[in-house]
C-alpha cells in the first residue's frame, strides 16, 4: 500500500486496446452479419416461392377466366414463367440486385416505381408512430416501476396493469375506426383520409402507436420492478447514492436493455400494423397497395411489397441487436 | 472385478478442454474422493461417465466393458448437487424412485422395492406418495440416493451432494453414505470441494485442477504428506484453526 | 391435486379473474346459442329498410340488405370463435412440435430447427399471415391456415425456451442417466412442467387470433360473403360508417369484448399460477402493533463497562418484522450486541436464524416492506433508526462498507468497474471524475488486483468471482470505513480464493484499525477470522463467546452441536458424524419457549414453556436454562430426521 495513486493512474489504459474485447466485437459482428444474410436469403427465396406455391395459373388468375388463351400465353412468356424454375430464380435474384422488381400485372408499370411512390408514406407513418410510442411509454413505465416497487403501490399496480391490458387488447384498426367515427363522422375536426396535410397524420399515428405504447410501458414497468430487486441495486443503495441516482443511473439502463428487445419486436409489429391502419384511413402507402394487389392477384407487386416489409423488419432487428450490444456488452457473448 | 476405470479421458467443449487426460480407478466396494475447486473439471468427468458429456478421448470402463450410455440397463448412477432441482416437482417421490428401476417387474414388486429403498435411506416408507415440495433438502437428497440405488448400480457417483445443505443436516447424509457403503459394499466416486468431508468418507482421494489429476493415493497419506504444491495450498486454505481441538 | 384446485379457486376469486371468466363463458355461450336464437333474424332481408340507423326494432340498425345488424353480430360469434380457436390450435401444435424438436434431435439438427424458428420469429404475424393468405388464397380456410401458421414461430420460440429451462434441471438429467428415452422424458417430465405457461400463452393467443382474424377479414382477405364473421361485418360496416356508424361499432365492440375476455383470463391465470394475485393488497405492518411475543426486556447491558467512544456499532433489542400471508413474521426478535473499534465480530447461524437480516438492518438496507425497530441502533454515534437524509447518506457512504454474498450479481453489469468505484468518491467525497478514477485504480491495486490501472476499464463480467469480491472490498475502501459488514462474503468462492479474501480482510483490519462484522453459516470460517462470535438461532442470539473458546468452552447446546457437526481434518473417521435432529426453525413458525428445544437433548418442560434470556456469563453471554451442562452421548439408532409436514 505504498504505491501512490498517481503511479497507478499512469498505467490506466486507453480505450479499446485489449485484444480480448476486439475479438468479442468481431465475433459478434460476424455472427450477426451471418444471421442477417441467412434471413435475407430465406426472405428472398420465400417471396420468390410465393408465386409458385399458389395453386393454378397466376397469370390466368390475374387476367380473369374470360381473357383469351393466347393473351394469357403471351403474358406467361413475357414474364418468363415457362422457363425452368432455377433460371427463373436466377433472373429474380439478378433483377433484385439491379433494382428491377418486375412489372405490375394490372397497370403494366414497373413495380419499382410503385414501391418508390408508396414507400415514403408508409415509412413516415411507421417511424412517427414508433417515436410517439417510445416517448410516452418509457418514462411512463419507469415512473410506474418506481411507484410500484416492492412494498409500494399495490393498488396503483392493479389499476395500471388492468388499464394497459385493456388498451393493448384493442387492435389498431378498431382504434382507427373509433377515431374516424368520433373525429370524422361526429366532430369533423381532423381529416380521416389521405395524407395531404400534417394534421392528417394525427389520427393514423395515434391508432398505430397506442397499443404498442401500452404494451411497452407495461414491459418497462415489470423490468424496472424486477431490476430494482437486483443485487447490484442493493449495492448502489449500500453506497448511499441519492435515490434518483439509483433509479436513473443504475436501474434504468438495465431495465432499458430488456425493453430494447421489445422495442424491436414492437417496431416490426408496427410495420405490419401500417397495413391495417392505412386501409382504415385510405393512406397512400404500401399497406393499401398490397391489399388491393392481393385482391386483384397482381402478384409481382405483392411479392415486392412483402420483400420490402421483410427487409424493413430485418434491418430493425439488426439495429436493435447492435444497440443492445453497445448498452450491455454481455449480450454479445453467446451462451451455448 | 467391476471397478470403474477412467483411462486417459479427455472432454472438450469447442476449443476449451475441460478434462485433460485423466486416469482414475474406483475399486469395487471402495469410496474414492475427487477433490477440486470450480473449473477443475471434476463434475464434467462425472457427467462424461454417465453419458451427459461427450468423451473426446480415452475410455471409461466398468469391469472391463465400456460403460453403457444408452438403453435401460445402467450400472452407473449419479446423485446431483441441488436437492431442489433433482426431483420432478410433479411426481411423487415413489414414482421418481420407481422410474429408475430396471424394467420387467410387476407393480406390486415395484411398490415393495420402493418401500425397501425408502427404509434403507431412513425415510418413512408410508410416505411414498408425497410430493418433493413436502420434503426438506436433506430428505430430498436421501430420495435422490434411493433413486440412484433403484437402478441396482455397480457404482454411484455423488456430485457435491452435501454442498447445498445446512451444516446440521449435512452430517446425516454423510453418515448415510458411510452406512450404505458398509452394508451394501457400494462403490462410489465422491466428488466434493470440501477436503474435510472427503477425508471423512473416502479411503482414496484424487486431487484435480484445470482438468488434470495432480495427485492421488490413500486419503490418510495424501492429506498428511501431500506431494503436490496445489494439494498443500488446498490443505492450508481449509479454515478451522479455532474449532479444531 | 390440492395445490391445483386451490390455485384455480384463487384465480376465479379475484375481481379480475372473475370478470374474465364470466366474459369468456358468456362469449362461448353466445357462440353456441347465437345462431340457434337469432339465426333467422340475421338472414331476414328487408329491402325497404336498408342502412337504417338504430331504432327500437333494430337496436344497431340495418345493413345494405335491410338485415338486423345486432342479430348478425350475435350470430357471427360462432364462426369468429371457431376460426380463432382453429387457428390457435394450429399455431400451438405446430409451435410445440417445432419447439420440442431441438430437445429430441441431436445438437446439429436441433440447432438448424432453432435457427429456422429464430428467422421466422423476426417477421411479424400479420406479414406471415399475408404471405400465407396469398399462397392459400383468400377465404376462411386460407385465413385459418395463415393465422395459425403465422403464430407458430412465436409459440415455437416460447416452447423452446421453456423446454431448455426444464431440460437443464437435474431431474431430467437423472431420468436420462437412468436410461429413460428422450421421447418419454419429454412427455413425462418436460411437457407437464411447462404446461402452465403454455396454457396461459395459448389463452392469450386465442385472444390474439381472434383479433388477427378480425383484421384479416376487415381487409377483405378473410371470410368472404355470404359467410360472415365479425371481421367481415366490420368490412361492410366501415364502408357504411358515415350512414350508420353502429354498423361498424357493433361488430367492433363484439371483437373488443371477446378479445378482452381471453386476454384478461390469460392474465389472471398467469397471476394465479405465479406471483400473488393482484387485487390482494397486503397491509403494511405499523410499528409497535405486530402481535407475537414481546420477548424478554432489553435490559442486558454490555458485558463490561466499555467507554462509549470505543463502540463503533451499538445495537439494542433490534427487531425486524415483515408482513406475511398469515400475519406478521418476525425473523429478528430482539438482538443486542456491539462492535468495538478494530474488532472482528462474527455472526453464525443456519437458514432462518436471521443473521443476514440483522446485518441488513444495522446498515439500513432492509427492503421497504420490512419494519426495523430497536431501542438503540447507533453507528459512530449516529442514530440509524430514522432516515437522516443526505447528511446521513454521506456519513454512511464513507464510513460503512458492505460486502455481499454473490459477487456475480453485486455489480452493475452495464457499467465499468472503475466507474462504479469512482461513484462513491464523486458523490460523497466531492472529487472530480479523473481524481475519483485514479483513486479507484489505486484502491483496486490495494486489494491485490493485478493490472489495476487496466482492470479499471473492465466490465464486471470480465473479472473472476474472487476478483469481484476484492473489488467490492475496494469499493468499500474508497472512503475511510470504520466498519466493514460482510454478509457471507466467501460462501460462493473456492476455498483457496476464500483464503485470499479473508487474508485481505485481515490485512485491512491490521493496517487501518477497521472493525469487521462477518456473517456466515460456516462456523469454522467465523472461528478463524473473528475475535468474538455471536451464535444466532431463530432470530435471537443464543450465545456470545470469544472465538478461541468455540471448540472448548461453548455453553449453549446449539453452539456445541454446530461445532461438532462440521467435519474437519481431525474428525474421527471411525465414528458417525454428530448431527442435529430436526430442522432449523422457519421464521413464520417460531414456537413458544426456547426455539431450540425441539432439537435439544437437554430440553425439559421449562425450556418449552419459557424462553431463556441472554445473560452474561464468565466469558460471554448465553441464553439457556442448561448452559454448560454435559450433553448425553449421541443416539445413533434414531433416524436422523423425521418426515415432517412442511405445512
Amino acid at each position: 500500500m505504498t504505491i501512490t495513486a498517481s503511479s497507478v493512474a499512469a498505467t490506466r489504459s486507453q480505450p479499446g486496446r485489449t485484444a480480448l474485447r476486439d475479438r468479442t466485437w468481431l465475433r459478434f459482428a460476424l455472427r450477426r452479419l451471418g444471421r442477417l444474410l441467412a434471413s435475407l436469403w430465406v426472405l428472398v427465396t420465400a417471396s420468390f416461392a410465393m408465386i409458385h406455391l399458389i395453386p393454378g395459373d397466376p397469370v390466368r388468375g390475374a387476367l380473369g377466366p374470360t381473357a383469351p388463351a393466347d393473351l394469357v400465353a403471351a403474358r406467361r412468356e413475357a414474364l418468363g414463367l415457362n422457363d425452368p424454375l432455377l433460371s427463373q430464380y436466377a433472373d429474380y435474384l439478378r433483377g433484385l440486385v439491379t433494382g428491377d422488381l418486375g412489372t405490375s400485372l394490372s397497370s403494366q408499370l414497373p413495380v419499382s416505381d410503385v414501391i418508390a411512390q408508396r414507400l415514403p408514406a408508409t415509412l413516415s407513418l411507421a417511424v412517427l408512430a414508433f417515436l410517439a410510442a417510445v416517448t410516452v411509454a418509457i418514462p411512463l413505465g419507469v415512473t410506474m416501476g418506481v411507484l410500484t416497487r416492492r412494498g409500494h403501490g399495490r393498488r396503483t399496480e392493479l389499476a395500471f396493469t388492468t388499464s394497459s391490458v385493456v388498451v393493448a387488447t384493442v387492435p389498431d384498426f378498431l382504434i382507427g375506426i373509433g377515431l374516424v367515427y368520433v373525429f370524422g363522422v361526429n366532430l369533423g375536426w381532423l381529416p380521416v383520409a389521405g395524407n395531404e396535410t400534417p394534421s392528417a397524420y394525427l389520427l393514423p399515428v395515434l391508432s398505430l402507436a397506442v397499443g404498442p405504447a401500452a404494451i411497452l410501458s407495461r414491459i418497462v414497468r415489470v423490468e424496472m420492478v424486477s431490476v430494482l430487486e437486483a443485487d447490484f441495486v442493493r449495492t448502489a443503495r449500500a453506497k448511499r447514492l441519492p435515490p434518483r441516482r439509483v433509479y436513473l443511473g443504475h436501474a434504468l439502463p438495465n431495465a432499458v436493455t430488456a425493453a430494447l428487445t421489445m422495442c424491436g419486436l414492437l417496431l416490426s409489429a408496427m410495420v405490419a400494423g401500417t397495413v391495417l391502419v392505412e386501409n382504415v384511413f385510405a393512406w397512400p402507402g404500401l399497406g393499401t397497395t398490397i391489399v388491393s394487389s392481393i385482391l386483384t392477384k397482381d402478384y409481382p407487386v405483392v411479392q415486392a411489397i412483402v420483400l420490402v416489409y421483410g427487409i424493413g423488419v430485418l434491418v430493425t432487428n439488426t439495429v436493435v441487436d447492435v444497440a443492445l450490444a453497445l448498452l450491455d456488452p454481455r449480450s454479445m457473448i453467446r451462451e451455448d | 472385478m467391476s471397478a470403474l476405470r477412467f483411462t486417459d479421458v479427455t472432454v472438450r467443449y469447442g476449443r476449451f478442454t475441460a478434462v485433460d487426460g485423466v486416469s482414475l480407478t474406483v475399486p469395487q466396494g471402495q469410496v474414492v474422493g475427487l477433490v477440486g475447486e470450480s473449473g477443475s473439471g471434476k463434475s464434467t468427468l462425472a457427467r462424461a461417465a454417465v453419458g451427459l458429456a461427450p468423451i473426446g478421448g480415452g475410455t471409461i470402463t466398468l469391469g472391463g466393458a465400456p460403460v453403457p450410455t444408452r438403453g435401460r440397463v445402467r450400472p452407473l448412477q449419479m446423485v446431483f448437487q441441488d436437492p431442489y432441482s433433482s426431483l420432478d416437482p410433479r411426481m411423487s417421490i415413489g414414482e421418481s424412485i420407481a422410474e429408475a428401476m430396471p424394467p420387467g417387474s410387476s407393480r406390486a414388486e415395484r411398490r415393495a422395492e420402493v418401500e425397501r429403498l425408502l427404509e434403507l435411506v431412513h425415510l418413512d416408507p408410508g410416505r411414498a406418495r408425497a410430493l418433493p415440495s413436502r420434503l426438506s433438502g436433506g430428505q430430498r437428497q436421501r430420495v435422490a440416493l434411493a433413486r440412484a440405488l433403484a437402478g441396482r448400480p455397480q457404482v454411484v457417483i455423488a456430485d457435491e451432494i452435501t454442498s447445498a445443505l445446512d451444516v446440521s443436516i449435512q452430517g446425516a447424509v454423510l453418515n448415510l453414505v458411510r452406512e450404505l457403503q458398509r452394508e451394501l459394499g457400494l462403490s462410489m466416486l465422491f466428488i466434493s470441494h470440501n477436503l474435510a468431508v472427503v477425508r471423512y468418507v473416502a479411503s482414496h482421494v484424487a486431487v484435480m485442477r484445470d482438468g488434470r489429476i495432480v495427485e492421488q493415493g490413500p486419503t490418510a497419506q495424501v492429506l498428511s504428506e501431500p506431494g503436490h504444491d496445489y494439494t498443500r495450498e488446498l490443505l492450508a486454505a481449509v479454515p478451522g484453526r479455532n474449532t479444531a481441538p | 391435486m390440492h395445490d391445483g384446485d386451490r390455485r384455480w379457486r384463487r384465480i376465479v376469486g379475484t375481481p379480475l379473474g372473475l370478470t374474465a371468466t364470466v366474459l369468456v363463458v358468456a362469449v362461448l355461450a353466445m357462440a353456441v346459442l347465437g345462431p340457434v336464437l337469432w339465426g333467422d333474424t340475421a338472414t331476414a332481408v328487408d329491402t325497404d329498410d336498408i342502412l337504417a340507423p338504430p331504432s327500437a326494432e333494430h337496436w344497431a340498425g340495418t345493413d345494405n340488405l335491410g338485415r338486423d345488424i345486432l342479430a348478425r353480430v350475435l350470430v357471427a360469434t360462432r364462426l369468429s370463435m371457431l376460426l380463432a380457436l382453429a387457428a390457435v390450435a394450429i399455431g400451438v401444435s405446430v409451435g410445440i412440435v417445432l419447439g420440442s424438436a431441438p430437445f429430441l434431435l441431436g445438437r446439429r439438427s436441433g440447432r438448424l430447427v432453432s435457427a429456422a424458428v429464430n428467422i421466422a420469429v423476426a417477421f411479424p404475424g400479420l406479414l406471415l399471415a399475408l404471405f400465407f393468405a396469398v399462397v392459400f388464397g383468400v377465404g376462411a380456410t386460407g385465413a385459418v391456415l395463415a393465422i395459425g401458421l403465422s403464430g407458430a414461430p412465436v409459440f415455437a420460440r416460447l416452447t423452446q425456451t421453456l423446454v431448455a429451462g426444464v431440460a437443464a434441471r437435474d431431474y431430467v438429467s437423472a431420468a436420462r442417466v437412468a436410461g429413460v428415452g428422450r421421447v418419454r422424458v419429454l412427455f413425462r417430465h418436460v411437457l407437464p412442467n411447462i404446461a402452465e405457461p403454455l396454457v396461459v400463452n395459448a389463452t392469450i393467443g386465442a385472444g390474439g387470433a381472434l383479433l388477427s382474424f378480425a383484421g384479416l377479414s376487415f381487409l377483405g382477405l378473410g371470410v368472404q360473403s355470404p359467410a360472415y364473421d365479425w371481421g367481415r361485418l366490420l368490412y361492410d360496416g366501415a364502408a357504411a360508417i358515415y350512414v350508420n356508424p353502429a354498423s361498424a361499432l357493433a361488430p367492433g365492440a363484439a371483437v373488443l369484448l371477446a378479445g378482452l375476455a381471453f386476454n384478461l383470463l390469460g392474465e389472471s391465470v398467469a397471476k394465479g399460477f405465479g406471483v400473488p394475485v393482484i387485487g390482494d393488497v397486503r397491509r403494511r405492518v405499523r410499528p409497535g402493533r405486530a402481535g407475537a411475543d414481546p420477548g424478554p426486556a432489553a435490559t442486558d447491558d454490555h458485558a463490561d463497562g466499555t467507554a462509549a467512544e470505543d463502540v463503533v456499532l451499538d445495537v439494542r433489542d433490534l427487531r425486524v418484522t415483515f408482513p406475511g400471508p398469515a400475519g406478521p413474521v418476525r425473523p429478528v426478535r430482539g438482538v443486542t450486541f456491539d462492535v468495538r473499534r478494530g474488532e472482528a465480530v462474527g455472526i453464525v447461524g443456519e437458514s432462518g436464524s436471521g443473521k443476514s437480516l440483522t446485518a441488513l438492518a444495522v446498515s439500513r438496507l432492509v427492503d421497504d416492506d420490512g419494519t426495523v425497530e430497536a431501542s438503540r441502533l447507533a453507528f459512530l454515534g449516529e442514530d440509524l433508526r430514522a432516515d437522516g437524509g443526505a447528511a446521513q447518506r454521506r456519513m454512511l457512504g464513507t464510513t460503512l462498507a458492505m460486502v455481499f454474498q454473490d459477487p456475480m450479481t453485486s455489480f452493475n453489469p452495464t457499467q465499468r468497474i472503475g466507474r462504479q468505484l469512482a461513484e462513491v468518491a464523486t458523490t460523497h467525497l466531492g472529487m472530480g471524475r479523473r481524481e475519483a478514477m485514479d483513486r479507484a485504480a489505486e484502491r483496486l491495486d490495494s486489494v491485490r488486483i493485478a493490472d489495476a490501472g487496466e482492470r479499471v476499464r473492465r466490465y464486471p463480467h470480465e473479472l473472476s468471482g474472487g476478483m469481484r469480491q476484492r473489488a467490492m472490498i475496494g469499493m468499500g475502501l474508497m472512503g475511510t470505513p470504520a466498519l466493514i459488514v460482510a454478509d457471507e462474503p466467501t460462501t460462493a468462492l473456492d476455498v483457496t480464493v476464500q483464503q485470499q479474501v479473508l487474508d485481505l480482510l485481515a490485512a485491512i483490519r491490521a493496517a487501518d484499525g477497521v472493525a469487521l462484522m462477518l456473517i456466515s453459516h460456516d462456523v469454522t470460517v467465523v472461528g478463524e477470522v473473528c475475535d468474538r462470535v455471536l451464535v444466532m438461532y431463530a432470530g435471537r442470539i443464543v450465545e456470545e463467546i470469544p472465538a478461541g473458546d468455540l471448540a472448548t468452552a461453548a455453553q449453549h447446546p446449539y453452539t456445541r452441536a454446530l461445532v461438532a457437526a462440521v467435519p474437519d481434518m481431525a474428525t474421527d473417521v471411525d465414528a458417525p458424524l454428530a448431527t442435529i435432529t430436526g430442522r432449523p426453525v422457519e421464521p413464520a413458525d417460531v414456537p413458544t419457549g426456547c426455539a431450540y428445544a425441539a432439537r435439544c437433548p437437554l430440553a425439559d418442560a421449562r425450556c418449552r414453556a419459557e424462553d431463556p434470556p441472554l445473560e452474561a456469563g464468565p466469558r460471554g453471554r448465553v441464553a439457556c436454562w442448561h448452559a454448560g451442562e454435559p450433553l448425553p452421548a449421541p443416539d445413533s439408532s434414531r433416524p436422523a430426521e423425521d418426515l415432517v409436514e412442511t405445512r
